[in-house]
């Protein structure tokens, strides 16, 4: 097992590095510069900021600069807010991204797997039509039209919830997480629903029905830890997809999180900000992945005997 | 037991909804306790005066720091800021100001004429970057220092006569010169506080996070939670306190309009930056509507790049101008937000009217067409527009795609562009129709004017034309009177529209809702915000209903 790991670091050392160095000189080859505006910028000026961001050196030097910092764990001052470092920004907006993303991922998790079961116990019938055409509904609905929609009638009608910030008032967390995680309860409900269904049709599910359990016991004593290794094998990504892809619930409910940086760095060519967002993200990835594989690995015992097989 | 989960299900979500309830809301909380909640459009960059530049950073930096000389809400004329008074020489050319001997630093010590001295030294220090250093060029060699052909500031036309006694020198009459007081970038900070986290040029300091920043304005910083909200607080060391009425402002950065509304609409915010411009007939029907529209200085053009055909003739390019219906373009696309434009300078720029040479006129156009060899758009070469990506840019596009094909008969393609690359289009001068809007620095026709001298850096239209050079650079600046300087903006606003290296669309309009509960936010053309002036009312509530 910990061969495994450590292979499976080992392997995500080239991926980030590829990562850091395609970001690096694409965003460098894109027209325009962080301190092109629509006013035109005094040739002097221009020389200073240029100076003052070391983007007077050759770009390989940049490159090796970018690389020494970043091993020290500096990702550079923000081009975009003079006096910011680019630490200092995720930093600020990691933990608030983070806790919407565990928001969302309970809630995605909570609903996804409770669809997921109603529907396998009973397949082909209206207790499985029903969750999986919601289901389907929420996979397609993308949020920006759920989160409006959410607002209008829980903070414009009913007035039961605030409809901005995070933190702020009580309650405010909830649309958004909602928002946020109902594509992913959708397809946690499929993937269970999936999941279940193969599991309950084994030999030793109809063995334990055969003695007489009954059906929650049958459901959570015997099929569900079998059941859901697709969905913990998705919850990797899925995770690391949430803190990424939060942009759209963030600018909808005025969430000061990572999101609105992490697009706006790229429109404003904030050369350090791109970078340290991606490299961030992208270490985050890995990590997640290799966490879901290493729990899919130990809940599945077919996996697990694999390993011991390998060593 | 499948009933059970669902019912469960169902029992939670009820629960935790009601238990949380809708929250108090802003505006009634802040009416009571004095606070404003201020929809302020995007994160500021930061709030140091010389590295900003920007509407949402310009409300943060006035609201914490004060021009020698302030602008009347009302009227725009310069009123008293940290300058209790000033005179100027008879030539025009040297202003004396005398500081207010109340004027204090947030931390209590007086504002002096030397931390003036310091300040534009760092504002004009080519190391400093400032974006804006130009604001300050009317002095005496300043754009030498700028540019780095002098490097002794005592050479600029900036002195100390004393504590309270400020001696500027000027290259030539610059009768706009007291309304740059007021911006920003000539504001003083604090040197001792920028010197004890960073150099005079640094970018990347501390000196002002909330606990280290020293300012003289009206606020002072309490809070700034990145993406999330700041926070002033009313400063009790400010020489007209007595006249602040607020105990402070809460800014948000509400990039999204369409959620800013809707934050004004549950009475989280008091004022919002702008309004999605379907919204605005809804807002209209409103009885004692919160929607405030008034003109902007601003206008929206089309750039003509002079040196590319079919665009190069002056007759294809007045063709295309008279071909465009802006009544109808203003009405219908702009939903009545905007204000027909025939020229650059908006109308009324402090008692300037800019000339109208011509009006919406198909027959001229298709004559003017024919004459420069496409006779009803045979032979048409094509012409493409480059926008920079925006959905009301688009739809203007679209409209003035459609009109010169109805009118013209001719083809035009549209392209948009992200907004790094068209800049960069534009200035590389490889695009032949660009959009463009321009706002105002300051409340003259100069600063609409100067964008087409022939070597102007945001000229980008290749007009080049040394009598309007002459007029704008040396005549205006030495004319006698109010009335002889704006005659000769207008021969020389004449003789650059007769080229028409622009088509100038319309004049803007600033549009935002204010809650009725706020006084004292006056519209005007600078959208000059002074939180100054602003009182809440806790009596007078929102109420949407239509009439």
């Amino acid at each position: 097992m910990l061969k495994f790991i450590l292979l499976r670091m080992a392997q995500a050392i080239p991926v980030v590095l590829a990562v850091i160095t395609v970001t690096f000189f694409l965003v460098r080859a894109a027209p325009g510069g962080p301190f092109d505006s629509e006013k035109a910028v005094l040739p002097e000026v221009k020389k200073a900021l240029e100076a003052q961001y070391k983007l007077d050196v050759p770009l390989t030097d940049q490159y090796l600069g970018y690389l020494a910092d970043l091993a020290d764990g500096d990702l550079g001052p923000s081009f975009k807010y003079p006096g910011r470092s680019v630490n200092e920004i995720l930093a600020s907006g990691l933990p608030v991204t983070a806790e919407l993303g565990v928001y969302a991922l309970c809630f995605a998790l909570f609903i996804g797997v409770l669809a997921g079961i109603l529907a396998a116990l009973r397949p082909n019938t209206k207790q499985d039509y029903v969750p999986m055409t919601l289901a389907m509904i929420g996979i397609c609905m993308p949020s920006f039209l759920l989160g409006p929609i959410l607002i209008l009638v829980f903070g414009i009608y009913l007035e039961w919830l605030p409809i901005s910030g995070w933190g702020d008032l009580p309650g405010d967390k909830i649309l958004p997480s909602i928002t946020l995680g109902s594509a992913y309860a959708a397809y946690i409900a499929r993937l269970s629903r999936a999941g279940m269904l193969e599991i309950l049709s084994q030999d030793y599910i109809r063995t334990a029905r055969a003695k007489g359990a009954s059906d929650s016991r049958v459901v959570f004593k015997h099929a569900l830890r079998g059941g859901l290794i697709p969905v913990i094998a998705f919850l990797g990504p899925a995770f690391a997809g949430l803190l990424a892809g939060s942009f759209v619930v963030e600018t909808i409910f005025q969430i000061p999180g990572l999101g609105r940086f992490y697009v706006q760095a790229a429109f404003n060519r904030d050369y350090t900000m791109i970078l340290g967002t991606t490299v961030f993200l992208s270490v985050l990835i890995v990590i997640f992945n290799l966490i879901s594989d290493v729990l899919a690995a130990w809940m599945d015992p077919r996996l697990r005997t694999q390993f011991s097989k390998a060593k | 037991m499948r009933i059970s989960y669902s019912s469960t299900l169902v029992a939670l979500l009820a629960l935790t909804l009601s238990a949380c309830g809708g929250g108090e809301k802003n505006v009634v909380s802040g009416n009571a306790t004095g606070y404003l909640h201020y929809g302020n459009g995007a994160e500021p960059q930061g709030i140091d005066p010389h590295l900003v530049t920007g509407v949402p950073e310009s409300h943060i930096v006035r609201a914490l720091f004060e021009g020698l000389a302030v602008k009347n809400p009302i009227t725009l004329e310069p009123e008293p800021g940290v300058a209790e008074r000033w005179e100027i020489s008879p030539d025009g050319t040297v202003y004396t100001f005398f500081i207010n001997p109340q004027a204090k630093w947030s931390n209590g010590e007086p504002v002096t004429a030397s931390d003036y001295v310091w300040s534009w030294e760092r504002a004009l220090h080519p190391e400093t970057g400032s974006l804006y250093a130009y604001m300050l060029f009317p002095v005496v060699n300043a754009e030498k220092f700028a540019s780095g052909a002098i490097d002794d500031f005592a050479e600029v036309g900036i002195k100390s006569l004393d504590a309270q006694t400020l001696r500027i020198s000027l290259n030539a009459p610059t009768p706009y010169f007291l309304q740059l007081m007021d911006h920003y970038s000539t504001f003083a900070v604090h040197p001792e506080t920028v010197l004890k986290f960073g150099g005079m040029s640094d970018r990347f300091t501390l000196w002002t996070r909330p606990e280290n920043i020293v300012s003289n304005g009206a606020f002072t910083l309490k809070e700034w939670s990145l993406n999330r909200q700041i926070k002033v607080e009313k400063n009790p060391h400010y020489w007209d306190k007595s006249s602040v009425a607020l105990e402070g402002v809460y800014f948000y950065p509400t990039e999204n309009v369409v959620s800013e509304e809707r934050m004004f609409r549950s009475e989280q915010l008091h004022v919002t930056q702008g309004i999605p411009l379907g919204k605005i007939p809804n807002y209209r029907a409103v009885q004692n509507s919160p929607y405030v529209q008034a003109p902007y200085l601003g206008t929206y053009y089309y750039l003509i790049n002079t040196k590319k055909p079919p665009v190069d003739d002056v007759r294809v390019r007045k063709a295309l101008s008279y071909a465009i219906d802006r009544d109808t373009l203003t009405r219908t696309v702009l939903r009545d937000t905007a204000i027909p434009a025939y020229s650059i300078t908006p109308p009324d720029t402090l008692g300037y009217n800019p000339p109208k040479l011509f009006s919406f006129d198909p027959e001229q156009a298709r004559a003017l067409l024919a004459e420069a060899g496409y006779p009803d758009g045979q032979g048409w070469p094509g012409l493409e527009i480059t926008y920079n990506t925006n959905e009301d840019h688009r739809k203007i596009a679209v409209a003035v795609q459609q009109m010169w094909k109805d009118e013209l008969g001719i083809d035009v393609s549209i392209t948009n562009q992200e907004w790094k690359v068209y800049l960069n289009t534009v200035s590389q001068g490889e695009f032949q129709v660009a959009r463009r809007g321009w706002i105002g620095d300051y409340v003259d026709a100069n600063n609409f004017l100067d964008l087409f001298l022939a070597n102007g850096g945001n000229n980008n239209t290749g007009y080049a034309n040394a009598e309007f050079d002459d007029i704008i650079l040396n005549q205006a600046p030495k004319a006698a009177s109010r009335e002889e300087r704006y005659q000769l903006f207008f021969q020389a606003e004449t003789m650059m529209m007769q080229e028409m290296p622009i088509i100038p669309f319309y004049t803007y309009t600033s549009k935002r809702l204010i809650h009725p509960s706020v006084n004292g936010i006056y519209p005007n053309l600078m959208d000059s915000l002074n939180l100054k002036y602003v009182r809440l009312d806790p009596n007078q509530r929102l109420d949407l209903t239509t009439e």
